[in-house]
């Protein structure tokens, strides 16, 4: 499994790529494993200011479903409509083409609570 | 956690190992949606080693099946199997299973892993004229090789001509050299093929060989969530989902494995449901608007009311939309009828769908 060095990581199996005051943040490659073939991630919060650890959205998929957790607070700007029509980039490219939303970051010191590669490599036994 | 005779050939394949009914269980391997085709359209197998099997033997034997199953096992001659459940005495089923008779005064009951000691005890219980009764369960293997080609893929390995085998019946015969060996033209996933009954020593020598033979129809390991969407698809009862001890079988849409030919437990309460009306049917239904249905949701009418709880649900592989079984209200289980699932608190759209969802 592929942790890249350059992200940060929670708890809940997400992903973070801060750039600046904002973020792009995804599920890691063993959430996707885990949770098998995904069907779609639903997302109603675009726009909408969520608390760290608060459910930004769910994913589906075949066999189970999974709340996505926020790593950080933040306003979610965007979320990638690429994977409703190709969700399969979720399992394939967890990292590039399989992100979830982007979000403005509201208190950047919350940045240090996140997980380093090694850090989660560490929690999952990997 | 049991083993299989295989457990360890599904982790060297490096399969995502579950526990499930206290084995440890190959749940997938390549990834379901892959495996989902591959039985649909190809050739999978799958281990389901963990499921019980009981030899009844004796005179009586026969008498002791009809008394605790509910499908009329008077019909089935040698070489012929059923499937059939066990009723229980408060309107609930105990197990559903397949019933095969191996000759005059022998049968081999095949149930579910998690209920194997239950099963035991409930026929042991009504065994009051000392039948023969074996749990060969820890010593028997059963592998499930499913798909379109799996007639080809197996008739490699046996002289027995198995295109000569009607669905639910079986050749007790020599295949890839062992003897007395299972060959049963059943499954759980409506793509066609054949279950085989087998001792454990010879587990991975069947394994190897169905697979070095399926080589040429990109043959596959197919684990157990594939299992579940496919016999979803087909609207084929899981116990402990769609069935369990408190839904009757006629509620299940099992009234064709319920026969009054013959006296059973709980027989009248059934037969009385039978002729009148349930009060909540089992019904397959696919969703309209968006969102997938999973064990235990609640199931509303338009209004809002709860008429119901889903059972089963997925996203069908093969029609690329979502799928489920549920209990509801009578009045709400014709086709067609708009129906309402409530996922994370919203009423997402579905409709009573007829079963199976797909059409061989």
């Amino acid at each position: 499994m592929n942790f890249p060095a350059d992200l940060k990581y929670t708890k809940d199996h997400e992903w973070v790529r801060v750039e600046g005051d904002t973020a792009t943040i995804g599920i890691t490659d063993f959430a996707q494993r885990e949770l098998g073939d995904i069907v779609y991630v639903d997302v109603n919060t675009v726009g909408e200011t969520v608390e760290k650890e608060a459910v930004f959205g769910t994913v589906e998929a075949v066999k189970t479903v999974s709340d996505l957790f926020m790593p950080v607070t933040g306003e979610v700007l965007e979320v990638n409509k690429d994977i409703d029509s190709a969700p399969e980039s979720v399992n394939s490219d967890p990292y590039g083409k399989g992100w979830m939303i982007k979000i403005k970051i509201s208190d950047a010191a919350q940045l240090s609570e996140l997980l380093s590669a090694d850090a989660y490599k560490q929690l999952i036994g990997a | 956690m049991k083993a299989t005779a295989l457990t360890s050939k599904h982790i060297s394949l490096g399969a995502k190992m579950v526990p499930f009914a206290g084995y440890n269980m190959p749940v997938s391997y390549s990834g379901l949606n892959e495996e989902h085709h591959t039985v649909r359209n190809g050739v999978g197998v799958f281990d389901v080693s963990h499921m019980g099997e009981f030899i009844l033997k004796g005179a009586d034997a026969l008498d002791l099946i009809q008394r605790v199953t509910s499908n009329d096992a008077a019909v089935l001659t040698p070489g012929k199997a059923q499937y059939s459940c066990l009723p229980n005495a408060t309107g609930g089923i105990v197990d559903d299973l397949i019933v095969y008779k191996i000759d005059e005064e022998t049968y081999m009951l095949v149930v579910n892993a998690s209920n194997i000691e239950k099963d035991w005890n409930w026929i042991s219980q009504h065994n009051t004229k000392n039948v023969s009764m074996k749990d060969i369960s820890d010593d028997t293997s059963l592998l499930a090789i499913q798909g379109p080609k799996a007639i080809d893929t197996l008739q490699k390995l046996t002289t027995v001509n198995l295109s000569e085998i009607p669905y639910y019946s079986f050749v007790k015969g020599t295949f890839n050299g062992v003897d007395n060996v299972v060959i049963s033209n059943t499954g759980y996933t409506g793509a066609g093929g054949f279950e085989i009954y087998f001792e454990n020593q010879y587990a991975e020598q069947m394994w190897d060989a169905i697979f070095k033979a399926g080589e040429p129809f990109g043959i596959k390991p197919i684990g157990l969530g594939a299992r579940d969407t496919l016999r979803l698809e087909m609207g084929f009862c899981l116990y402990g989902n769609d069935i369990d001890d408190t839904t009757s079988p006629i509620e299940a849409g099992l009234g064709w494995i319920t026969k009054f030919t013959k006296d059973f437990t709980n027989r009248a309460a059934i037969e009385s449901q039978k002729t009148n009306v349930v009060t909540r049917k089992l019904i397959g239904f696919e969703m309209i608007d968006r969102g997938i249905p999973r064990h235990d949701y609640v199931i509303t009418d338009a209004s809002g009311k709860t008429i119901g709880k889903v059972t089963s649900g997925t996203q069908s592989p093969t029609l690329n939309k979502a799928i489920g079984l549920g209990y509801v209200e009578t009045a709400f289980a014709k086709a067609d009828t708009e129906i309402y699932i409530s996922i994370r608190d919203k009423a997402i759209k579905a409709k009573v769908t007829k079963i199976p969802f797909i059409k061989k």
